[in-house]
């Protein structure tokens, strides 16, 4: 039976990561705490608007309202990367080779290992930041599409238009597919590896009945799950033309309950959907089944990572009531 | 709220190559003619300032952030510049506009601003409302859709109400090179008529008289130096169905006169506004044109706005609401905002309606008081409106048809 060791918070909790085994739990006040031999805090941010982990180097990267761009270590040691004053850094972005990507504005920035950066201006609001799973390639998502740039080779980018507001932006994990989340209750999707000068395909993933605020690639990019339905969406990808002509899974449906969040695990083709009213449930694709983790809580899922072995889960809310779920108890 | 229906049939995926597909025209009216979003927290109250460069935005901005209301305010604003007052929570964001992806282009919302909201929303308990300033040549419209047009917004905070203000001295020259000037009066709840210090009041009277014309329904406050009593800027409800509408009295009712107050003896308004209606049936987009040619000389008829004010009896709810979708859906580009409290038939409550462009919201308000005349009015504020096609098919609404009504 899996078992929830629970952490209550103050506030919304805007993401959650396992550095090593210790699971860190950022709040949008700017609190950064980690459970190492007991509840820890630091103070990162006056105000955190984002927060991912860093796989290459097993750090957290964050941003905030106080213009900083944090980087966590496991012991909670923190190192500044950017200060911009006055400016929201809602977005940041890890890379391979110990870049690391934040923007503000119509403008992306690459801060390189060695500490230089290099900018990428778009004519409108980077409102997403992707790094390809190979070469040094940000994708930036803006009004009307996504533009691909080489960080180290000055060039034109390649555009990837598609109309309508593009506010968040993944690569499968293979690198042939570009996903976006758009404001209108949508995916968009492009194939990269066409033949050159062939037609470009478009995908759109249509239907949903809300915004679509999270995605989730399975081990290895065979699915892509998301938020936006009262079920978490699993479009499958691992053909060589992606979801065409495909329907989607319709995993952990409830009658009128939002899925905020879909995590897929590291290793098994399952996923776990976390709910509006708190809910938790962990589902497998190919047969459906699901096993209830947590029950409804205080407010909306918000932020949802496994551990490296697929063992452990934590889990952010919207009203502070965070956990800890160990699957096998 | 509606859930859209059957998702589970509706998810599709569809390759195709590079031309967008517009989709339908969305039915808005569908949505939220319904009960209003329940959401668990009271949203937060939204003000949005609008008005010409100069016109004294900041100095009002500063008024609420400095004067102990014991209040406190998010504010968003398009640059620090100006605000010399040191606040936490002053959120700089470049306007953006979004057109949905329906091919509507009455469809706008302002992208930053959907950004902004959802991550000061994060951490509510830090301010009780927030305050959008806009920059001189902002379109009001997008703003305000934005506060119906996205789920989460929505969700979270309320419209309160749209602020201008406008420069009493330049007021003239303004609407004569900017449409901004115009739209902003035309989509105000409240109009703050400021610098009157400067304008005598001949000047001042012609001025309010112009802007009682673009705008019938707004309330008019006449201000020096932005000096004005919080009260009637904030927390007004204005689009609020439940107070909407209770705090005028007179709602309407100054419509009869105001084309007098407007024109004076020198030029006949009302006629123009006739004359401008025939002109557009017989020759279409040249009746838009002919009418600028001939109000040149003055100033004051730099205006391209127009209202149509509406009352009937009794409505038959089975022909208003086809009706008001209908008029909404075909008429939404030139529609600015509609307002309008209607009677129906054998209902003992009164029904608000309001609406921006093609969305459309109404909800019962409270019941009729005893005497209170079972009248319906509505007020339509927006360009190129066809007056008689809208009083004859509004008419054609009645419970008792027209031709049958006891007068």
């Amino acid at each position: 039976m899996p078992t929830v060791a629970p952490l209550d918070l103050q506030g919304h909790v805007a993401g959650v990561a396992f550095l090593g085994d210790i699971p860190f739990f950022a709040e949008s006040s700017g609190l950064i705490h980690r459970l190492d031999h007991g509840h820890k805090t630091v103070e990162a941010h006056e105000g955190l608007l984002s927060s991912i982990r860093d796989e290459a180097s097993d750090t957290l990267l964050t941003g905030g309202e106080d213009g900083k761009v944090l980087r966590i270590q496991a012991d909670g040691t923190t190192s500044e990367l950017a200060n911009v004053p006055r400016k929201w850094i809602s977005q940041v972005a890890a890379g391979p080779q110990g870049a690391i990507a934040y923007a503000y504005g119509k403008t992306a920035h690459v801060r390189l290992a060695d500490g230089t950066v290099k900018d990428f201006t778009e004519e409108r609001t980077v409102e997403g930041i992707a790094f390809a799973p190979k070469g040094l390639r940000i994708a930036l998502a803006r009004y009307n599409g996504v533009s691909l740039h080489w960080v180290a080779i000055a060039g034109q980018p390649v555009d990837l238009e598609w109309k309508g507001a593009h506010t968040g932006v993944t690569f499968s994990p293979d690198g042939r597919f570009v996903v976006t989340s758009m404001q209108e209750n949508a995916l968009h999707g492009w194939k990269l590896d066409t033949k050159p000068g062939a037609e470009t395909r478009h995908m759109r993933m249509t239907g949903y009945p809300a915004k679509i605020k999270s995605v989730s690639w399975s081990a290895k990019g065979k699915w892509l799950a998301s938020s936006g339905a009262p079920a978490a969406i699993v479009w499958p990808f691992q053909a060589k033309d992606g979801p065409m002509g495909k329907a989607p899974l319709e995993l952990g449906t409830r009658a009128n309950i939002m899925v905020t969040q879909v995590a897929c695990h590291p290793i098994e083709e399952i996923a776990a959907i976390g709910y509006a009213d708190g809910m938790i449930m962990v589902v497998r694709f190919a047969d459906s089944k699901e096993v209830l983790l947590r029950r409804p809580g205080k407010g909306a899922i918000t932020a949802m990572a496994w551990n490296k072995n697929g063992r452990q889960l934590a889990f952010g809310s919207e009203a502070g009531d965070c956990g800890v779920v160990d699957i096998a108890g | 709220m509606k859930i859209a229906p059957a998702f589970a049939l509706g998810l599709t995926i569809s390759y195709i190559s590079n031309t967008p597909v517009p989709e339908g025209i969305p039915n808005f009216s569908e949505v939220p003619m319904t009960e209003a979003t329940t959401a668990a927290a009271k949203p937060i109250p939204v003000t949005v300032l609008t008005g010409y460069l100069g016109a004294g935005k900041t100095t009002l901005l500063n008024r609420i952030l400095s004067e102990n209301h014991g209040k406190k305010y998010a504010v968003i604003v398009n640059e620090f510049g100006e605000i010399g007052i040191d606040n936490d929570l002053i959120v700089e964001s470049d306007e953006e506009i979004y057109e949905m992806n329906n091919g509507c282009v009455c469809c706008t919302v302002r992208g930053d601003l959907i950004r902004v909201v959802e991550g000061l929303m994060r951490r509510p308990g830090r301010f009780d409302a927030i305050i959008v300033e806009t920059t001189g040549l902002a379109d009001p419209v997008p703003v305000a859709q934005t506060f119906f047009m996205d789920d989460d917004v929505r969700a979270k905070t309320e419209l309160d109400a749209v602020v201008a203000l406008v420069d009493a001295k330049h007021l003239p020259l303004r609407l004569k090179d900017s449409r901004e000037a115009e739209d902003q009066i035309a989509f105000a709840d409240v109009v703050l008529l400021n610098k009157t210090d400067l304008v005598t009041p001949e000047e001042l009277a012609k001025i309010e008289a112009t802007v009682r014309a673009i705008n019938p329904s707004a309330r008019i406050h006449r201000t020096e130096r932005s000096n004005i009593d919080l009260t009637k800027v904030l927390d007004q409800g204005a689009f609020s169905l439940e107070r909407a509408l209770e705090n005028e009295p007179h709602f309407l009712e100054q419509d009869d006169h105001h084309h007098d107050h407007t024109c004076g003896p020198d030029c006949g308004h009302d006629h123009h506004h006739h004359d401008h209606d025939h002109h557009h049936h017989d020759h279409d987009h040249h009746g838009h044109d002919h009418h600028h040619h001939d109000h040149a000389p003055s100033p004051i008829h730099d205006v391209t706005v127009q209202s149509v004010s509406l009352r009937g009896g009794e409505m038959n709810p089975d022909r208003f609401f086809p009706w008001i979708q209908k008029i909404t859906q075909t008429e939404g580009p030139n529609i600015l905002r509609l307002k309008g409290i209607i009677a129906f038939k054998d209902d003992p409550e009164r029904y608000v309606v309001q609406g921006v462009h093609m969305i459309i919201e109404g909800d019962h308000q409270r019941a009729w008081k005893d005497g209170e005349k079972h009248e319906s009015r509505l007020v339509f504020i927006g360009r190129e409106l066809d007056r008689e096609k809208l009083e004859r098919t509004f008419k054609a609404c009645e419970a008792t048809p027209a031709g049958a009504a006891a007068h």
